[in-house]
């Protein structure tokens, strides 16, 4: 077994060969990171300032009453962190974990094919680390929230997380990124590898100032009948990537879930590799997207279905609510069957709030304004209805309502 | 002064005119039926006065409760007390009909300058009117009209219409696509809605319905004009002779 410092310095010369993707690239092609590389980052760990009163307030109001672990700056925050774990649960800082992390961290994500995950496994100084022991079913979430600090400088962090999910355990995940400040990179990596039967449920939430940079890999390992769902949320953010790949082995179950809501001149490019490896697996995925003024917007589904995968059932919908003439959205599923016994549908679609819906409701005396906000908060509807995790599901509803709110005023 | 008041109104869509000189009074308390074939604008007409921008309206006016009401927005319409049920209600998936009915009702409380309904006092409220229309409350929970069948889509704008109380009640053929049992129903509903400071316009395209919704006044409308008034017996003879002799009256 390679050594992780072995890893690490073939992911560092693996970056420096490649250097950025430009949009020659396939995957690439809508999402051009020229803003980002001629940026000089320094490292967010040594320009970081702490914690200020926005980022303070901001933290307060994330939190569904969960266990959690903070990290500033790409710095571990123990003062902000749950020091005592339920049994079953071990979990805290990547620079303090134990031998289960060295067998599992920077062995599933693509460092040799993906610049920005190759740059992260070369620099990444801590992350988070968490493992639930086989047969545990933890009732709490688990909360992993990176900050970014107002730095004055073009600054990059790497957040980094292992989460290790045991046999027939049960887990819930929420991954959150916030921040202040212009021109801050956050380049994540997140692992899950979930053993046989586990049940994960997993949310990342993209709440990055408008200002900043988000380029994120989530890389999911689901064992023999894992029953995985993912929900990806991104609201904030100038250029953002988000990817989620997964690999499922025999009977796996999948739930791809992802809603992005951008304005103003944001980027948000949303792609899903699920990999088909073994039979019976099924996935099921629905991301949705609001794009307002000159916002525009990527999502690439991928499957794969492998030869060996018979009997793979697997369902992509991409739909989009486009608030603005000059918003736009690529999207482009790409289905990659070798097996013959197998159902895949895709299918994606582009529209406008509805005219007929508009008379409707104005006809029983909602305002105009009141009625694109409610249509509007009704297009994402159907992903909140899938966020299983009651406190999370008001949560984003009310945030929503907020951002659709400010919009239409 | 009467509730309702349109003056030689003339409306187009797309460049074409469809209403050609509508004069229409109805007073608070009466039940009118606009009857007529298919093409005759009906439906137009109920559409110009709830506020449908595709129609626009080339000559006249129409005075509600002596107010300029081509001038008020469709929302501000319905906060003065307008309703149409629509011929076709639309669907609105990931709305639940409770949420919907509650923000309608507490836009027009606000406006009539009363207390906005919380949660609970609308579920209270909503139960009775269900039960006048012999609705199920999970109807509540349902998106608007989303899988509703043509029945409960009907029986829905006719809840609509009991928990916001206009004084102006425009049904547009809420009665096609009935079976007779979901026609008794909802002309219960309407009937129950009867009110000394009500008016109640009913456009239909059959005779059926004024079996159970029995009007003050008929009137008949042919190429986008009021051909004949009567009353109630006009609706019966009509059924009897059918539109076509009255087309051919009109194109004479």
């Amino acid at each position: 077994m390679k050594q992780l410092e072995e890893i690490r310095s073939e992911a560092a010369r693996s970056f420096a060969e490649r250097g950025f993707p430009t949009p020659r690239q396939e995957e690439w092609r809508f999402t051009n990171v020229a803003p980002l590389a001629k940026l000089n980052f320094a490292p967010a760990e040594e320009a970081a300032r702490g914690l200020d009163e926005e980022l303070r307030a901001e933290l307060a109001r994330l939190g569904w009453g969960g266990l959690r672990l903070v990290f500033v700056d790409g710095r571990f925050a123990p003062e902000l962190s749950t020091a005592k774990w339920p049994r079953g649960v071990t979990a805290g800082p990547l620079s303090g974990a134990n031998g289960t992390a060295a067998r599992h961290l920077a062995r599933y994500a693509p460092y040799q094919e993906h610049a920005f995950v190759a740059w992260n496994t070369a620099s990444f100084r801590d992350g988070a680390f968490v493992e639930v022991a086989a047969g545990t079913v933890l009732e709490e979430p688990v909360e992993l929230v990176y900050l970014s600090t107002r730095a004055g400088v073009p600054v990059v962090s790497h957040p980094r997380s292992l989460v290790v999910a045991g046999r027939a355990s049960q887990l819930t995940l929420i991954e959150v990124y916030a921040g202040r400040g212009t021109d801050y990179l956050s380049n994540a990596v997140t692992e899950i590898v979930a053993a046989e039967g586990a049940v994960v449920d997993h949310y990342k939430l993209e709440l990055e100032d408008t200002g900043a940079f988000h380029v994120g890999t989530v890389q999911v390992q689901a064992a023999r009948d894992v029953n995985l769902s993912t929900c990806a949320i991104s609201l904030g953010g100038k250029l953002v990537r988000n990817e989620v790949n997964s690999v499922l082995q025999q009977g796996a179950s999948a739930t791809l879930n992802g809603l992005y809501v951008v304005s103003g001149t944001q980027h948000i490019d949303n792609r899903t590799v699920v990999d088909h490896a073994e039979p019976n697996g099924t996935s099921f995925e629905l991301y949705k997207g609001i794009l307002d003024d000159r916002a525009s917007g990527v999502f690439n589904g991928k499957i794969v279905v492998r030869q060996p995968a018979q009997k793979t059932d697997a369902k992509q919908t991409n739909k989009n609510l486009l608030l603005s003439k000059e918003a736009v959205i690529n999207t482009k599923p790409e289905l990659r069957i070798f097996a013959d016994d197998v159902r895949c549908t895709h299918g994606a679609t582009i529209g406008q709030i509805d005219r007929e819906a508009i008379f409707y409701l104005t006809s029983r005396g909602i305002g105009e304004r009141q009625a694109r906000e409610l249509l509007t908060l009704a297009f994402a509807r159907d992903i909140l209805d899938r966020v299983r995790l009651e406190p999370l599901r008001a949560w984003l509803d009310a945030r929503l309502w907020e951002k659709f709110h400010d919009r239409a005023g | 002064m009467a509730l309702l008041e349109i003056k030689n109104l003339h409306a187009s869509v797309a460049g074409r005119e469809i209403l050609r000189g509508i004069d229409l009074v109805m007073e608070a308390g009466e039940v009118h039926a606009i009857m007529g074939p298919n093409g005759s604008g009906k439906s137009t007409l109920a559409q110009v006065l709830a506020g449908r921008d595709t129609y626009e309206v080339t000559e006249g006016e129409i005075l509600y409760d002596g107010k300029n009401l081509l001038e008020l927005d469709p929302e501000e319409r319905a906060r003065e007390g307008v309703f149409m049920a629509f011929q076709y209600p639309v669907e609105i998936p990931g709305i639940s009909n409770s949420y919907f009915l509650r923000a309608a009702l507490n836009a027009v409380r606000k406006h009539r300058g009363l207390e906005e309904l919380d949660a609970m006092d609308f579920l209270a409220l909503a139960r009775e009117k269900l039960k006048l229309l012999d609705m199920d409350p999970t109807f509540l929970n349902r998106a608007v009209n989303v899988g509703f069948s043509g029945g409960e889509k009907k029986r829905n704008e006719i809840l609509q219409m009991a928990v916001l109380e206009p004084r102006l009640a425009i049904l547009d053929e809420t009665d096609s696509g009935l079976d007779i049992d979901a026609l008794k129903i909802v002309a219960n509903g309407v009937n129950a809605m009867r009110a000394p400071e009500r008016a109640i316009l009913v456009v239909t395209h059959y005779q059926r319905l004024l079996n159970y919704i029995v009007p003050d006044r008929v009137h008949v409308l042919a190429g986008g004009r009021i051909v004949r008034s009567g009353d109630a017996r006009l609706a019966e003879e009509l059924e009897l002779s059918g539109y076509a002799s009255l087309e051919a009256e009109v194109a004479a």
